[in-house]
Order: C-alpha cells, then sequence, then structure tokens
C-alpha cells in the first residue's frame, strides 16, 4: 500500500547530550535534501522521531523510502497509511496492511498512541481490542509482546496511522557532524568502501584521483567520476580533484630504483592528498588499504607510506577481507562499476619485483634521486581538475 | 589536426551525406507507406538508394532489404536461413565478427551443428579443409569478405563455387561489413546469395545497413510487422538514413578502383616507415590483405598505453587487445592465426580511408616510432 507518511527513527543521536540538537537539525537538513528532487515533503521532529510527510499526492513514497535507507543517522524506516479516524476504518486498514506482508508463522505486537483524547477508546484499550481483531482475521499469526517480529503501531492524531512495515536505516551519524577527510579514490574495489564506511561516521568527503593520461584512458576518469557519484547518494557532495600524475611517475621511473616504483608512487600520492586537504578544510586521509592485499600494502610498506604525511590516515579496510570489502561495495552498489576493465595509474608501471619489505631510511634516500619533488607536487596540485559532484 | 585511422570501427560520413540526412529529414518526412503525396516523396527517396545500392552489388532492386547496421543483416541472413530451411548444418569460420558467431552459438544452442574450417597463419580458410567439412544437409555457409583486426582477404568465390558443386541447395552468406566499398564486391562476383553490409563503414550514417538476399532464397523475417520490404523486413523505413547510406554507398562506390589504390599505398608506407625504423615487431596483416587494414604488433609495449599515448597526439587508432592487467580475453582473431600471447597484448589496428594523406601517414610514422621507443625504455623488468 502506498505510505501516507514517512516515521525514521535514528539510534546513536538519541544518546547524545547537550549537543543532541545539533546532530537532530543535522540530520533533518540532510533528509530534507535527500528527498527535494522528489517534490514537497514536510520534514520534522517530535520525541527522538523524525516525521516525513508528502505535501503533494503525486509524490512517490516507495522511491523517498529508498533514498531515506542512504541517509547516515537513520536506525528504521518506518512508512505508514492514513485511515479515517474511526475504529472500523483501523480495523479495515490494518487488516489490509497485514494481508500484504508474510506472516506466516511470526508473532506480533500491537502499540498505540492517543494524541487526540477525543478518540473514544484510551491506547491499552485500542492495543487489546486491535490484538483481538487481528488475532481473530488472519492465519498463522501469533502475540510475543517481548520481541515481535512485526510491530503493528497505530497512532490516533487528526487522522488515524497504521505502521507495519519496518525497513533498515543506513546506521551511523548524519554527514555534517564529524568534520572532512579527503578520499584517496583509485578506481578499484577498496576505496569507495572506505570513503563509505568514514562517510558513515557522519564525515563530509573530499576525494582525490591521479590520472596517468596518456598512459591511462579517459575512460578510467569517467569511471571514477560515475563512482563518486555512485557514493553521493550516501555521502552527500563530493569534491573530487583530478590531479595529472604522469609526470611525476615518468620522473620516478627514470630517477628510481625499478622496485621502489610502487612505494615511492605511493607516498607522493599521500603528500599531494595532504596538501590538498590543508587546502580544503580536510583533517584527515583515507585509503582503502588492507594489510598484505598487494606488495604496497605490507605492514613494512604501510609504515613507510604512513611515514610520507603528518595528518592521520584512516584505513577502515585495514583488518577485512576481499571478500568482505566485496560484499560491502556490492551493497553500496559501487562494485559493477568498479571492476570495469579499465587501466588505472595503479596498475600500469608495476615492476615485476616489488620491495615488499621497505625501510623508511632506504626510500628517503632512494627519493633524493628526486630532482623536484616538491616543484612537481605543486604543478601537479595547480592542475588539478575539480569536479563537484551532487 | 586529428588523425583519424581508426577507420574499421567506423568513419566519418561525407559532407553530403550529412547533408542529405538533414535535407531529408526536414523536408521529406513522410512515411513511405502513406498514400498521400508525402509518403511517395519519401518512398522516391528509398527507391533512389536502392537502386543506386544495386547498381554497386550487380543486384536487382528487389534484391536489397534496409537493416539497422551490421549486426541485425548478419543475425536476418543466418537466423532467416535456419529457419526457412530443412538441415540442421552450417560452416562458418573461427576468425568472424561477434555478430556472426554469436548469433551460431545461439542456434547450436537450438539444436544446430555448425562447423568452423580452420585458417592458416594468414587467417585464410584452407579450402581443402572447407570441402571436407560440406555436407549433404549443409544448409548454409557464412563468411566474411574482410576480417575486420587483421585485413585477410577471404576467396570467397572460390568457397562458393566448392560449396554449390558438392550441395546446390546451400546457400552462401558473406559479410562484407569491412570489404564492401574496399575491395571488389558484386554478388555474381562473390558467388553469394546474402551480402551483408553496413552504412557507418562507408562513410554513411550509422544505425543504417543493407541485407542484399538473392531472388529464389527462402528467407523467413525474424522481425514481425507491418509487412515493409515483403514482410522480410518490416518497420517503417529510416528514409533519412537509407537516402544518406545511399548516396555514401554510390560516392564511396564510384571512388573505389582509385581509393583502394591510395589506400593500398599508404598502408604499404605506414608498414615500411615502422618496420625499418623499429625493431620487434610484428606484421599481422597478410599479402593478401583488403588495402585499408594493417595490424602490428610491438614488443614489450602494451597496446593500450600506445593507443592513449597515440591518443595525446591526436592520432587515432584501435587496440587488438585491452587491459591484460585486468585479464580480459585476448583478441581470439590473433590467437587464431597463431601470434603469442605477449606479441597480441603489443597489437595496434591502424585502418585508413580516401581521406587519410601521406603527410598523415609520415606524422603517424614518426609519432609510432618515438612513443614505442619511449615506451621500451620504461620497461620494468
Amino acid at each position: 500500500m502506498k505510505a501516507d507518511i514517512i516515521l525514521l527513527k535514528y539510534g546513536e543521536i538519541s544518546l547524545k547530550g547537550l549537543n543532541r540538537p545539533m546532530f537532530e537539525r543535522q540530520l533533518i537538513s540532510n533528509v530534507a535534501k535527500a528527498l527535494a528532487p522528489l517534490g514537497k515533503f514536510s520534514v520534522r521532529k517530535s520525541q527522538s522521531t523524525i516525521y516525513v510527510e508528502p505535501l503533494e499526492d503525486s509524490a512517490d513514497t516507495e522511491l523517498a523510502v529508498e533514498r531515506l535507507s542512504k541517509v547516515f543517522g537513520i536506525v528504521n524506516i518506518c512508512p505508514a497509511v492514513k485511515c479515517e479516524k474511526t475504529i472500523e476504518s483501523i480495523e479495515k486498514t490494518t487488516l489490509e496492511c497485514l494481508s500484504q506482508m508474510d506472516i506466516k508463522g511470526k508473532t506480533f505486537k500491537v502499540e498505540s498512541k492517543r494524541e487526540d483524547k477525543q478518540f473514544p477508546m484510551n491506547s491499552p484499550q485500542i492495543c487489546r481490542h486491535m490484538g483481538g481483531v487481528i488475532l481473530k482475521n488472519t492465519d498463522g499469526l501469533s502475540v510475543d509482546v517481548h520481541n515481535p517480529d512485526i510491530l503493528v503501531q497505530i497512532e490516533i492524531r487528526k487522522e488515524a496511522y497504521i505502521f507495519t512495515q519496518k525497513v533498515s536505516g543506513a546506521g551511523g551519524m548524519p554527514i555534517g557532524t564529524a568534520g572532512r577527510a579527503t578520499l584517496l579514490l583509485s578506481g578499484g574495489i577498496d576505496s569507495p568502501v572506505a570513503g563509505w564506511m568514514i562517510a558513515k561516521r557522519g564525515v563530509r568527503l573530499e576525494a582525490v584521483h591521479f590520472h596517468s593520461h596518456p598512459y591511462t584512458s579517459d575512460r578510467a576518469k569517467e569511471k571514477v567520476i560515475d563512482l563518486a557519484r555512485i557514493m553521493s547518494a550516501y555521502t552527500g557532495e563530493i569534491r573530487l580533484h583530478v590531479v595529472p600524475f604522469t609526470e611525476i611517475q615518468l620522473d620516478i621511473i627514470e630517477k628510481c630504483p625499478k622496485n621502489y616504483l610502487t612505494i615511492i608512487m605511493r607516498r607522493l600520492m599521500m603528500r599531494i592528498a595532504e596538501k590538498i586537504s590543508v587546502q580544503n578544510g580536510s583533517s584527515a586521509l583515507i585509503t582503502g588499504e588492507s594489510i598484505g592485499q598487494v606488495a604496497s600494502q605490507t605492514m613494512e610498506s604501510l609504515v613507510v607510506t604512513d611515514n610520507a604525511v603528518n595528518m592521520p590516515v584512516f584505513r577502515p579496510c585495514i583488518g577485512m577481507d576481499k571478500e568482505e570489502i566485496v560484499t560491502i561495495s556490492k551493497k553500496i552498489d559501487t562494485y559493477e562499476t568498479s571492476i570495469l576493465p579499465f587501466e588505472d595509474c595503479c596498475t600500469i608501471f608495476v615492476p615485476k619485483h616489488p620491495k615488499t619489505k621497505p625501510s623508511v631510511a632506504e626510500i628517503e634516500e632512494a627519493e633524493k634521486l628526486l630532482t623536484d619533488p616538491e616543484g612537481m607536487m605543486a604543478k601537479a596540485i595547480e592542475d588539478e581538475e575539480l569536479v563537484i559532484i551532487k | 589536426m586529428e588523425i583519424y585511422l581508426d577507420n574499421s570501427s567506423t568513419t566519418r560520413p561525407y559532407r553530403c551525406v550529412c547533408e542529405k540526412v538533414a535535407d531529408v529529414m526536414r523536408n521529406t518526412y513522410g512515411n513511405p507507406s502513406s498514400l498521400h503525396r508525402l509518403g511517395i516523396a519519401a518512398e522516391k527517396e528509398v527507391k533512389a538508394a536502392t537502386a543506386a545500392i544495386a547498381e554497386t552489388l550487380g543486384a536487382r532492386t528487389d534484391e536489397i532489404f534496409y537493416t539497422s547496421g551490421g549486426t541485425e543483416s548478419n543475425n536476418l541472413a543466418i537466423k532467416g536461413i535456419c529457419s526457412a530451411a530443412r538441415g540442421k548444418h552450417i560452416i562458418s569460420t573461427p576468425i568472424e565478427h561477434p555478430a556472426t558467431l554469436n548469433t551460431l552459438y545461439s542456434l547450436e544452442d537450438e539444436g544446430y551443428v555448425v562447423d568452423f574450417v580452420p585458417v592458416d597463419s594468414d587467417g585464410r580458410v584452407i579450402l581443402s579443409d572447407f570441402e571436407e567439412l560440406i555436407r549433404p544437409d549443409t544448409i548454409l555457409v557464412t563468411a566474411m569478405l574482410v576480417n575486420n583486426e587483421i585485413g585477410t582477404v577471404q576467396p570467397i568465390a572460390k568457397m562458393s563455387s566448392i560449396l554449390k558443386e558438392k550441395c546446390p541447395n546451400a546457400y552462401m552468406h558473406v559479410d562484407a561489413v569491412q570489404g564492401y566499398c574496399k575491395v571488389p564486391c558484386t554478388a555474381k562476383g562473390l558467388g553469394a546469395d546474402l551480402i551483408s553490409i553496413s552504412g557507418h563503414k562507408i562513410h554513411g550514417p550509422k544505425g543504417t545497413g543493407v541485407l542484399y538476399v538473392r531472388k529464389g532464397t527462402k528467407l523467413a523475417p525474424i522481425l514481425f510487422g507491418g509487412g515493409q520490404q515483403n514482410g522480410i523486413r518490416p518497420g517503417t523505413e529510416n528514409v533519412p538514413g537509407i537516402a544518406g547510406l545511399g548516396l555514401a554507398a554510390q560516392r564511396c562506390n564510384h571512388r573505389l578502383p582509385e581509393s583502394a589504390k591510395n589506400m593500398a599505398a599508404l598502408r604499404k608506407r605506414l608498414e615500411s616507415g615502422i618496420c625499418s625504423r623499429l625493431d620487434n615487431v610484428k606484421v599481422n596483416t597478410p599479402e593478401c590483405c583488403a588495402p585499408h587494414i594493417l595490424n602490428i604488433s610491438f614488443g614489450g609495449v602494451r597496446s593500450e598505453v600506445l593507443l592513449h599515448s597515440l591518443e595525446s597526439e591526436g592520432i587515432y587508432v584501435s587496440s587488438g587487445s585491452a587491459c591484460s592487467s585486468h585479464k580480459k580475453e585476448p583478441s581470439y582473431v590473433l590467437t587464431s592465426i597463431g601470434v603469442d600471447r605477449k606479441m597480441i597484448d603489443g597489437s595496434i589496428r591502424f585502418s585508413l580511408s580516401e581521406h587519410n594523406t601521406a603527410d598523415e601517414i609520415d606524422r603517424t610514422i614518426s609519432a609510432v616510432c618515438g612513443i614505442v621507443t619511449r615506451l621500451r625504455k620504461l620497461n620494468m623488468n
């Protein structure tokens, strides 16, 4: 049945103390932004719940639920049906809603709230009455007041509202409540997942992609823009900095020992990302690294990469297996795009025998062979292309 | 100024074709099936195109059927013959275009038996093997006139005469998408019962194609509708596209003798220019080739990197095989003619049109040699 109102329940925010209103305000604003393209909605808060009501009949509430399921900070989404404020009408609507659900062998409980005290029955009376009606008119349902599979909520306000469904929200904290961090976005499977996981904690994303034209195709760049667009359904606006990296790569290849190539390249990428972060008010870096996945992600390599920057580097995938990362990337819809076969800057110029156990001292020594790394990095940043993805 | 050497992917339409298409869209928008005069004007455009195309093929006008392109022409020819015929046996080659191969695979699922004649290291069908594969219940032979990756010209006329001698009721289908307007291509000369043609490979519009069907051939439709084109390919005709295609075919075919000579000379110039200045290259295109295709492998270079490096100098080509790092399959055509995997990873296809000049070829030679030398220095070993 088409929902007439949607209730949003939030978890962690309700545990906050005096700064709770700040989290709630941000969440309401994010919800409103997510729904804006679908038409006019009223979004208001009452007692740790956000009420979303379409103001136009044409609004697609199914699509609204789908969009809301990508807004961080929401734990549950409960679409509800409106009906006339008579007990007959409430009975009929409730049974209709249940008839469209899979209820075989499930348990239920009725809860009610009576805001309109003119209604002839009080809340406990409504619960008892409706419990009886449901038991009498359905097959396969039994009562469990402690741990029900299906919670039937009846609210009597200006009209009566019936809730029977519950959709899981994305969880986490509202975007915009936890600062800004910079994601190194390669185009592979891991980095979008890493960005999504940090954004889930309320962090706004800045993203950096290194582009090695002509050694990588412009399609690889388009693919990264597509990935950022998919992520932005969760994260809101992403500012994507596409940084030309070819000259730096060629300089490393020309001057430094071949087996250090990848690790030096990664250190310079981190340093460029750090500089871009400082310029854009972002306070940490995010990468998709996972211990031991490839040569540049051994413990020793991670230490050397970390050592290149002063900012904290967040690596939410660090303890995850590839399978686990793939599961999340499928869930957030980035997988199919991530596996499109275009060369990216990490897969060309891969040495035959990369150093798997480098030390900071030897890499710093090798980096001294570069003529003017600071100048080259500054030029790369100057030549960046900024793509704003909303 | 850009140098376009990817004409086997698609060609730039003739200016007159663009103007013709726009003019017909603006002014001759009637439905050719309508009885009023707007319909008749549109029908006239179609008839003029049909006459022009029929002439290039040495065919009758009632043997020309319009489709949406090479893929549909191949599907209609192969599926249409099979569903109208009694037998279950088809012969083809392993280096056909996917539009043919995937159609054949779907027929195999329906119970047809398909034999693929082996090709030699030039990509040419081995005729003695071909003759042995012909069976009394063979209903169709389908083969391409010119291979799209390496440019080999198949001995279609010989295949056809062998087929007709051993199995007179079987049909010969020729996928001439890469060969039409590049090498001699008449129905009689090829001994073909069906010929597939694509508009955008001959400076015509995309989304247009022809299937030539010799009169008397039993062909069932694969699309059903309002009975246009004798019910063989129903649907309101793409009048602007057809008008553009007719003009392109006429012009391209008219220029053929001279343009083929020019393209062959430029192709030779490109080949010897590259081969004389670079070592460790392998020419995959055989001697018996179409005038416009040159496929070369550059040892120690990945084709996609070379392609993008050429792109940054304004030169557009195709790679034989993409993205070895992502384990995309190597070219089955190059595999079939015995090129080894490492050389396949470094293969580039240059394909010319009548618009290319000697100056462009010389600039391409020096760009290729410069880039390949530079890339080889970056070798990761």
